[in-house]
């Protein structure tokens, strides 16, 4: 028993997490009492003491430190023997694990789990919004569903998920047999679900969750009651978490490609999570600094944002978007990726114009951090800024065209396989193009100044995040679900969860433009009768929508459960994670493949893209599913450190 | 795998060309039918709106672009039973295309951008005989101001304006930020504590418009409205005169105390907010449910009770509400008289 609360774990998180409350109410104790203040344990200070504290308490008693510590105090460290590698049970999934392919699905599972629940918040929003007037929940409920239900969804779903997925197949495609920081890796997974859990305890707050929507504008959000520094903190984790990650793709990406694997060799989504990797470790920080500001503008008493101190309201909204602008194409840029590896297999046909898809994520990149403030032409700044920011904005839809573009010269003809994966690509296709139109629409300065801040951004958002993001991630899931778990998914419920998904989705964002551009105000729990019919409307629409998504789980989980076994290639491709078994064995290859050629070569006749030594030669169609599946090929592996 | 034969099919581009014009005309036509707009009310509002009918015509065609060939790619290079192993023509790209889809849309964002400046600067052009109405939002309430040459400035929670008058508008917020927006004027901005943000409009079309706070300023955000009414300038100038007057306008000769605490429930006294928008009153015959029902909330309460429930709301919130809602500046907004008819007639329907 005593060992159980002494060995890294859930027990010894569980007390490492008291510990921290603990500690917390002591500093506190000491300090109020040095400064001879009233209320000696103050309930709000020693609340945003532990929120800090508690979290720390708990991956340290979870094990995220036992390296490191042991290392930095001089102490012999554990050498790392691999035994945590690998998931024999679903119990595995609850510990340290530096396993790049156990932290994906860490990862994808942890995400989705908060795709759920910040997709029920957005039901309950729309069951409260099917009539004018005050049905279900009360202004202050309201707003606390919008800001959660969106901070959910960007910080603990898409921003998460594609670093899952990533985790998972990016060292297998360069060849890699791990990420080259597993230890910062598992830190890196297990910030995150704490920072969710924040977010969703904020309801239980006094004066309730946070309500001051996930762009936390100041003053609203410095004056706003205790619930909102459950966001100011849970953000600091979450984006902690995505730096963590980002550092170690791009080190991953640059030092451990396959020998052969040049940089214009590398998979499409390779490409694009080094892009995406880039805009993080510079931009990340922004949003961490806003929030610090608004912590300590509340807190402390400072006067960042406080005009009677000398503070600038401002300032608060071009530090938040100089990150959250940037943050779009986080959410964007991966799901590039996973298009261009999907529509080149699906397609039978190499990717059209390789390179300029590889130079226009680095445009995006650079031109994403020129555009922050087209979300401010209404905000009172400086007139003159307008314009070049209007310029930059239109000028971003040049790369994104060229993707576009170059991914319907991939379809044209080639042979498309119009299976699930299939299918939400080509639907992102079309989706992702209405969400990029109104998006220039928005650079249009005359045209932002009446729709700005209405329902049109909401629709916009949710065509360039649904209809963009949320395809691609649904496309990756079905795409490599066989490579993940070694089970095939059910291809018929596959296709109906896409046509419910394509339709209600258009059904429900579609007539949002409508009523945005009418007049209609966004981030309102009540609207004038005008309005009703359509709402009503989008109410429904917006229930089959979240039904759709249930098929999307009874799919997966039963799939996952019972689904066919995987072959190693069930798509033909010829990138190196299909190069090895379904699940990858725990290795990932037992020597470091030698890549020979492009990523996409369909069509060129005797093509390969990678020899994996001492492994049988790749046949194109998938031979080398005997390789060994999860035990014993570790001999050859050497320690990948930390 | 003998792609060959499969590829020998003419590719039906004229097909497609004449599937894409006619979607894309349908598209524009229906594009240009939405009523998209709410009533126009302003200068502004023509340029804008003529502008979104350029950008309709620019990206329909896109949209069916895109759409076509994908919808084209499904239907002409789909797999067909047999074409299991088959692979596409091994094509890597094509120089001189991408240059083309580099340039256009390049030149089209161009212009659109170039059209969209000469527009702003079109609709934030200063004109002659500009009038000032300083606009403040706090939570949850707007009110405007009209500086007078001859002393005192006019206050109103309703914002008056004469037809085909410029009009500048001088935004402040009290407490955090507010968005005026009068969509009939298709202009708006943020009303940021600390600066003061500025914005023209010329009314051109008698009637009522709402204004709209756009940014969400807290709890009451759905709430924080007001009404703009575009008057003759004829009306507007006795309007101004009344408010300079507001005894004689509000005594109204042998009116009883109790008339004018309903009016003033109902309607407001033009600065301060209508108690009736918010409360339900049986009396007064209001049904809003975003603060207590009064026929309750005040039943055995006496006078003191009552005015202090107006002029200081927060003192007391009633259980299942959130304080932070009501205005807290109804002691400045009403005068003492008709804080007084107000409190008399509230005590004598409500709170007997």
């Amino acid at each position: 028993m005593v060992a159980k609360f002494r060995g890294p774990g859930m027990y010894r998180a569980a007390w490492g997490t008291v510990l921290g409350v603990v500690v917390s109410y002591a500093i506190i104790g000491i300090f109020r009492t040095w400064y001879d203040l009233d209320e000696t344990f103050k309930g709000y200070a020693v609340l945003e003491l532990a929120l800090f504290l508690a979290p720390i308490g708990f991956l340290i008693g979870l094990g995220a430190f036992d390296y490191w510590f042991r290392w930095a105090s001089g102490r012999p460290t554990v050498p790392d023997d691999h035994s945590s590698h690998g998931a024999h049970s679903w119990r595995d999934y609850f510990k340290v694990n530096t396993d790049h392919k156990v932290i994906g699905i860490q990862y994808v599972v942890t995400s989705f789990f908060f795709f759920f629940v910040g997709g029920l918040f957005a039901m309950l929003m729309r069951a409260e919004l099917a009539q004018p007037g005050r049905q279900f929940v009360d202004a202050n409920t309201f707003n606390g569903l919008f800001s959660v239900h969106a901070s959910l969804l960007i910080f603990l779903f898409i921003i998460p998920v594609f670093a899952g997925l990533a985790n998972f197949v990016l060292p297998l495609m360069i060849g890699a047999p791990d990420m080259a920081f597993p230890r910062l890796n598992a830190l890196s997974f297990w910030m995150l679900p704490l920072a969710g859990i924040m977010m969703l305890l904020s309801f239980v707050a006094p004066g309730g969750s946070f309500a001051s929507g996930w762009t936390a504008y100041a003053p609203l959000s410095v004056t706003a009651p205790e619930g909102q520094v459950f966001f100011t903190i849970g953000v600091q984790f979450a984006g902690a978490s995505s730096i963590a990650t980002a550092l170690n793709f791009l080190v991953t990406i640059i030092t451990m490609r396959a020998p052969g694997m040049s940089f214009f060799r590398m998979p499409l989504l390779v490409w694009a999570n080094f892009s995406t990797s880039l805009l993080v470790v510079i931009a990340t920080p922004f949003i961490a600094v806003s929030q610090f500001m608004v912590f300590f503008d509340r807190s402390l008493g400072f006067n960042f944002f406080e005009p009677t101190g000398g503070g600038d309201v401002l300032m608060y909204q071009h530090i938040f978007w100089f990150y959250s602008h940037p943050a779009v194409y986080i959410m964007m840029l991966p799901g590039f990726g996973i298009i261009s590896e999907i529509l080149a297999v699906k397609s039978r046909k190499p990717i059209f114009g390789y390179r300029m898809m590889a130079f226009s994520l680095l445009a995006i990149v650079v031109l994403g951090f020129t555009v922050w403030a087209h979300h401010m032409f209404v905000s009172g700044m400086q007139d003159w800024i307008r314009i070049p920011m209007m310029i930059t904005t239109a000028i971003i839809a040049v790369p994104t065209g060229i993707k576009i573009f170059s991914w319907l010269a991939t379809l044209w003809r080639g042979v498309l396989h119009l299976d699930t994966p299939m299918l939400f690509a080509l639907g992102f296709l079309t989706m992702f193009t209405l969400g990029g139109i109104s998006g220039v629409l928005l650079a249009i300065i005359p045209v932002t100044i009446h729709v700005s801040d209405t329902y049109f951004i909401v629709a916009h958002i949710h065509y360039v995040l649904f209809g963009g993001s949320l395809f691609t991630i649904f496309a990756g899931v079905y795409y490599w679900f066989p490579k993940m778990t070694g089970r095939m998914y059910d291809e018929r419920l596959g296709k109906f969860h896409f046509w419910t998904t394509f339709i209600f989705f258009n059904a429900t964002f579609g007539p949002m433009h409508v009523i945005g551009i009418q007049g209609m105000p966004r981030r309102v729990a009540d609207f004038a009768e005008q309005w009703a019919g359509w709402n009503l409307a989008i109410s429904i629409m917006s229930f089959f929508l979240g039904l759709s998504a249930l098929v999307f789980a009874y799919n997966m989980i039963a799939s996952w459960r019972g689904g066919p076994r995987a072959e190693s290639n069930p798509w033909r491709a010829l990138t190196l994670e299909w190069q090895v078994s379904s699940p990858p064995p725990i290795f990932n290859f037992d020597a470091i493949p030698t890549v020979v050629g492009g990523p996409y070569e369909y069509g060129v006749p005797g093509a390969v893209h990678g020899v994996l030594k001492g492994a049988e030669i790749p046949q194109p169609a998938g031979a080398t599913a005997a390789s060994g599946t999860s035990h014993g090929s570790g001999s050859s592996h050497k320690d990948e450190g930390g | 795998m003998n792609e060959a034969s499969r590829r020998e099919d003419k590719i039906p581009v004229v097909q497609m060309l004449v599937v894409g014009f006619i979607a894309s005309a349908i598209g524009i036509a229906a594009g240009l039918a939405i009523e998209w707009f709410p009533e126009a009310a302003s200068t502004q509002a023509g340029p804008i709106d003529h502008l979104y009918d350029v950008l309709i015509w620019t990206s329909v065609p896109v949209f069916v672009l895109v759409t076509t060939i994908v919808l084209f790619s499904v239907i002409k290079f789909r797999m067909r039973p047999g074409e299991e192993n088959l692979d596409g023509p091994p094509i890597h790209g094509n120089t001189r295309l991408e240059v083309i889809w580099t340039a256009i849309p390049a030149v089209i964002l161009v212009v659109l951008c170039a059209y969209a400046w000469i527009v702003l600067v079109d609709i934030e052009e200063a004109k002659a005989n500009e009038m000032r109405v300083n606009v403040t939002g706090q939570q949850f309430a707007w009110t405007f101001e009209y500086p007078q040459s001859d002393g005192k400035p006019i206050k109103s929670t309703q914002l008056y304006l004469p037809k085909d008058r410029p009009v500048r508008f001088f935004v402040k917020a009290v407490d955090v930020l507010h968005d005026f927006w009068v969509p009939a004027f298709r202009m708006k901005i943020d009303a940021v504590p600390g600066i003061e943000t500025k914005y023209r409009v010329t009314p051109t079309r008698l009637g009522t418009y709402p204004v709209v706070c756009a940014e969400l300023c807290g709890l009451g955000h759905s709430v924080m409205r007001a009404t703009t009414r575009v008057v003759t300038p004829a009306e507007f100038d006795k309007w101004i005169a009344e408010q300079k007057a507001p005894a004689q306008a509000a005594g109204g000769s042998g009116a009883t105390a109790e008339a004018d605490g309903k009016t003033l429930f109902t309607d407001g006294n033009g600065a301060a907010t209508a108690c009736g928008a918010c409360h339900t009153l049986a009396d007064a015959g209001t049904t809003s449910e975003t603060g207590p029902e009064l026929d309750k909330a005040l039943a055995g309460k006496d006078a003191a009770y009552i005015e202090e429930g107006i002029v200081a709301p927060e003192k007391e919130i009633a259980p299942g509400f959130q304080g932070g809602i009501m205005p807290k500046n109804y002691g400045d907004t009403l005068s003492a008289e008709e804080l007084k008819a107000l409190v008399t007639y509230l005590g004598e329907v409500a709170g007997k």
